[in-house]
Parts: C-alpha cells; structure tokens; sequence
C-alpha cells in the first residue's frame, strides 16, 4: 500500500513538473509582451505598448497568415475530400502507393520541399512573389493531414455497402456523395480542418525559404521580431497569435465534437416492440 | 399495392475482373409475387447472382436481364426501382429512423406529407413506430432488420432482394423475424429474391428454392419437391439429413454390411440407397428386422431422442424415435426402413 502511494506520488509530481515546464514559457512569455521593461522586471509596469506597435507594424503579416490559413482551408478540402474518398473506395495496390507517397511531403523536411519548390518555379517571377507560392507549399505539407483524417473516418464504416443501399433507393453519384458520404466524413473532415488550419498557421521552417519582403507570414515576422527588436515586441506577438488562433482552435473543435452519444441496446430489446 | 413483375435472367454468367468466375451461365425465371430462395453454401454464388439482379453487378457479354418485358440488363441499380435488404442492414448512420425510410421516397421527390404519411404506414407495418425519431446507432440488430425492410418497401420497389438478412441476429430472433418476413412477404404479394445459407430458413421461406453448387443450378423446386426428390447427391446431402447404406442389388433385395432392405422397384445395378431419417425407425416387436446395429450415440431432446446407430457404414444412420425408452451406448438395435421413402442418386 504504502509503496503505491508514493508511486502514484511520484508521477503525480512527475506530470505537474511537465506541465509546468510547459505551461511557464508561455506565461513568462504573455508577461513580457506586457511588461515595460522585461529586463527590469514586473516592477517597471505593464503596458498594451509593445502590443499596439506590433499591431502597427506586422498587422500585414497576421492578415497574410489567417488568409492563407483560409485559402489552404479550402484547397485541401477541394482535393483531400474527393482524394480520400478514392482512396477509400479503391482496394488497389495503386492506392495504397498513393497513400503513402501523401506522407513524403510531412516526412521530408519543410526546407527541402521549399528548395525543391523554389528550384522548380523560383523562375516565374509573378508566382514567386505571390503569397500563392507560399500557399502551394502549405498545402503540400497539410494535404496529407486532411486525406488521412477523412480516410480515418471512412475506413471505420462500411462506405461501400451504404452507398450501395442508397443506390438501390435511386440515389445517383452525386446524391449519394452529398446524402451519405459527405455526412458520414463530417468528424474526419472537421478533424482534418484542425490541424490544417493549425499547421498553416504555425508553418515556418517552409515558409521561411518560400517568403518574400512582401509576403511574410505571422511566423516569419515573430522570428523577425525575436532576431532583430526588443525582446519585448517579440512577446507581445506571440501573445497576438495566441489570442488569434486560440479561439480558431476552440470552435472548431466544438464543432468537431460527435453529435449524440451512443446508447448500444442489447438485441433482445427488440422483441418488446412487437 | 405492389407492382409485382417476374424477373428473367437469360445465359447470365459471371466472371471478375481478376477472373474468378462466380456464375456459370445461367437461365432462370421468377414468377411475379413468387418468393424465390437462393440456396447453397459461402461462395457457390447466391450473392453474385442477387447482384446481378439488383444492377449492382453487370453479366459477362450474352447474359440478360428482364423484369416483366423491359430488358434492364443496361440499368444501373439506382434506375430499376428494386428494393435492397443487406446482412449489415446498410443504414444510414448520418440519418434517424424515419430518415432512413423516407430517404428513397425525398428522392422521388414526393411532399412533405406524402413522405410523412407513408414513412408513418411502413412504421406500422413493421411495428417499429416508437423508434421513429431514433438515430441507427441506438438500435438493436433485430430492430434495424425492421428499419432496413421498412426503408427497402416505402419506395414500392418492383422486387425486393435479401441477401442473407437474419444470418447476424440470434437464433430466437431469427425465427421470430422470419415468421414476419414470411407473412410480409405473403402480404405484399411483392416478387421477391432471398439469398441464404440456412436450409431451414430456405424451406420455410421459399416458394421455390434454387439450390446452387460452384456457381451452377444444382436444383430448383418447391420446397417438398427438393427435399422428397433430390435431383443429385450434392442436393440431398445439403437440404436435410440422408441415411446412407453401400452394398448390391440381388433382385428385389438390397445387401449391405448391417443387413438387407427389401425394395421391389430396387434398380438392378444400385450400389447405394438412400432415405431420411423420418423414414427410419426402431424395428416394432415381432417385426422382421432387417438392419441391425449398435448405438454409438443418442441425443436426449425432449420429446424425442436423436439416435445415431452404426450398422458398418462409413458414417452411422440417423434417426428420431420417442423419448419413452432410454437408449444406451453400445447397445444393439433392430432398424426398420419405410420403402416408400428409398432412393436412388
Ligand atoms: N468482387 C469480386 N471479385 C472477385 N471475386 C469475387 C467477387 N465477389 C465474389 N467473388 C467470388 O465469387 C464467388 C461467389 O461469391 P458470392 O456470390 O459472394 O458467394 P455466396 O454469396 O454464395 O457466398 C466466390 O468464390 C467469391 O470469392
Ligand atoms: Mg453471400
């Protein structure tokens, strides 16, 4: 007994220290951007000033960033809902190739992708100044997250029986995709929004390479920030971001949430109906 | 009320993209109202054919699909108006009760109250009003078997086809649904096409039972037809029990190694006969007994005890006689065997 206890102790301890090996940055961080001297301390006053300069100066970034989180949004759900649905209803070895081939843009480093994309069109000038140069990297690396999540979903029902019974009830293709499919993803493709939308956000290593003067993104302007003002500037950013994509986070996560509970009944219970 | 049509399949034969061939060519021609049973075990091609029939599979060139006189064989499934019940029941997890059956009649684009009112009539009908505004997940298996026929019916199909439906469901809801099935299906007066592995089910379901062999007809009749007159050895030794005794004709006398049979119109160059267990019984007191054997097992079953009795064949006959006596292993028996229920395959 007594040995439990100091077990259950200790990882209690254990998981309080990493939580707090978490959760401190973040505070000492949110203070900074609020502080009027992070050198001197809490002493010398809390302020909005560093947040309004960062307002002032890299308003432009966060707009570019939530657009192309939005942009990247729609684009993977265009090509990763029908991509997953495909994949879904085709048992070939050509699928399963296709599959894991999606993977190779998250497993590769952001960098080298970027390179690759820079090399192939760096040359198209309109294109490369464009923030949909940096789009179409985020989609590469995001497009897996999306087709896998769907495919999640897909995979734990029978797609193709229900649609077969949809069929026999006269539900052309297109019916069927709107009545039975498309609902039936619902949770993968609310999953697959998440953390598109997160990664979009939060992509730097990509990004970095892909940027322009004028097509900087929230990260790459918070790692401008750091490198070269006031350390307190570069909090107060963070502490943007986080007001920005934490309420992101939370709605679509309430919306991600199953709809009903479920009640399994055992088979005998039909009997009482009759 | 529905518009029951006779179903043709001509020379439908069916291979696979990856060459398997299910369905040998096969004619067949299905009265309307008529319940059909597919019989026959996993793989011999009872699905495949009710596929073909439903427009979810397409016959290999020179087969044909008729119902009544329009050849549907170019039809996808969602234009030949057929009524569909799967063994996973198929429903709609996105959709409640009433969804699920109204959606073939949102479809055909009825009203509002057209659909309320027969999504309230199919309800009835299959005793499921109380679950109406239920999402599938709260259903036991019997229950969504209901829904799924109540869905399968609201569209007035012009055949309704089942594919194995009471094979997931326990043994006593399973008699209690095909009781209902029967009589819905007796009711509606609908063609319809059941697909089974279970010989009982076969046999009370069925008008006429197709039994199938490797993708082959092996059989099709009424139910008595095939039990009493089994057209080959693979059909009798799947529908029911057969006793089987090896031996010779010496004229109207058939010898085998328990005993002999007398059989007047016993062919002459007969090296095996054959009859049910309910044409075997205990030789009565007095009586000439012709077979004899030991018991090398009996099953206590209430009103009757299940005797298996070696008289030195290959597998023991069996038979069903009255539980008043009590049979022992080992002990001797005396058989008698009814001529008029002898064959020959
Ligand atoms: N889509 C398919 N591709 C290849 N072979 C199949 C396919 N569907 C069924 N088969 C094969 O065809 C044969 C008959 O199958 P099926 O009609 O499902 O049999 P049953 O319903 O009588 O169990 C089996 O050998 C099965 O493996
Ligand atoms: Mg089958």
């Amino acid at each position: 007994m007594q040995h439990g206890r100091f077990l259950y102790g200790l990882q209690f301890a254990f998981t309080i220290a990493v939580c707090a090996f978490l959760v401190v940055p973040v505070v000492m961080s949110i203070l900074a951007g609020l502080t009027v001297n992070y050198f001197v301390g809490l002493e010398s006053g809390l302020t909005l000033r560093w947040v309004l300069e960062v307002w002032d100066g890299y308003r432009d970034t966060l707009f570019l960033s939530l657009g192309l989180a939005l942009a990247c949004l729609v684009l993977t759900l265009l090509l990763g809902v029908p991509l997953a649905y495909l994949l879904a209803r085709s048992r070939g070895r050509l699928a399963r190739a296709i599959e894991e081939l999606l993977m190779l843009p998250v497993a590769v480093p952001g960098l080298a992708t970027a390179l690759g994309l820079i090399v192939a069109y760096g040359g198209l000038a309109g294109f490369r100044t464009s923030a949909a140069f940096i789009l179409v990297g985020h989609v590469l690396f995001t497009l897996p997250f999306m087709v896998r999540s769907v495919l999640a979903v897909l995979s734990v029902i029978d797609l193709p029986t229900l649609e077969e019974g949809a069929a026999s009830l006269g539900a052309g293709f297109a019916q069927r995709f709107r009545d039975i499919v498309l609902p039936n993803c619902r949770n993968g493709i609310l999953a697959g929004a998440l953390m598109v939308v997160t990664l979009s956000m939060g992509e730097f290593n990509m990004t970095w390479l892909l940027h322009t003067p004028f097509t900087k993104t929230l990260p790459v302007g918070l790692a401008d920030a750091y490198a070269s003002l006031r350390l307190e500037i570069g909090s107060a950013y963070t502490l943007i971001f986080f007001l920005l994509i934490t309420p992101l986070l939370l709605a679509l996560q309430a919306l991600a949430r199953p709809r009903r509970t479920v009640f399994a009944e055992r088979d005998s219970s039909a009997e009482n109906d009759s | 009320m529905m518009q029951a049509v006779p179903i043709y399949l001509e020379n439908c034969a069916k291979t696979f993209t990856d060459g398997t061939r299910a369905l040998e060519p096969v004619d067949l021609a299905i009265a309307a109202g008529e319940t059909l049973v597919l019989l026959g075990p996993s793989g011999c091609g009872k699905t495949t054919t009710l596929r073909l029939i439903a427009g979810l599979e397409q016959p290999d060139a020179g087969g044909r699909v008729l119902f009544g006189g329009e050849d549907v064989t170019a039809l996808p499934i969602e234009k030949r108006n057929v009524g569909m019940v799967f063994q996973s029941y198929a429903l709609f997890p996105n959709m409640t009760v009433a969804e699920n059956i109204a959606y073939g009649l949102r479809l055909r684009r009825q009203s509002a109250a057209e659909q309320r009112a027969r999504v309230g009539e199919m309800l009835a009908l299959m005793r499921i009003e109380r679950l109406a505004d239920r999402s599938i997940d709260q259903l036991s298996g019997g229950q969504r078997q209901r829904v799924a026929l109540a869905r399968a019916l609201a569209v007035r199909p012009r055949a309704l086809l089942l594919d194995e439906p009471l094979t997931a469901l326990d043994a006593k809801l399973r008699d209690t649904l095909r009781f209902e099935i029967d009589s819905l299906l007796r009711e509606l007066g609908i063609t319809a096409i059941y697909v089974t592995h279970d010989q009982a089910e076969a046999m009370a379901l069925g008008d006429r039972i197709v039994v199938m062999d490797h993708g082959r007809i092996a059989q099709v009749g009424a139910p008595r037809d095939i039990y009493q007159r089994p057209a080959s050895r693979y059909v009798a030794e799947f529908i029911g029990t057969m006793n089987r005794l090896s031996g010779h004709a010496e004229g109207e006398v058939f010898r085998c190694p328990g005993g002999y049979v007398v059989w007047p119109e016993l062919p002459a160059t007969a090296r095996e006969i054959l009859f049910r267990p309910e044409d075997t019984r205990i030789a009565a007191e007095g009586e000439a007994a012709s077979l004899r054997g030991t018991v090398s097992a009996a099953f206590f079953c209430g009103d009757h005890v299940r005797l298996f009795v070696d008289v030195g064949e290959e597998r023991p006959l069996v038979l069903e006689t009255p539980a008043r006596r009590e049979y022992r292993h080992g002990e001797t028996v005396a058989l008698a065997v009814e001529r008029h229920g002898l064959m020959v395959l």
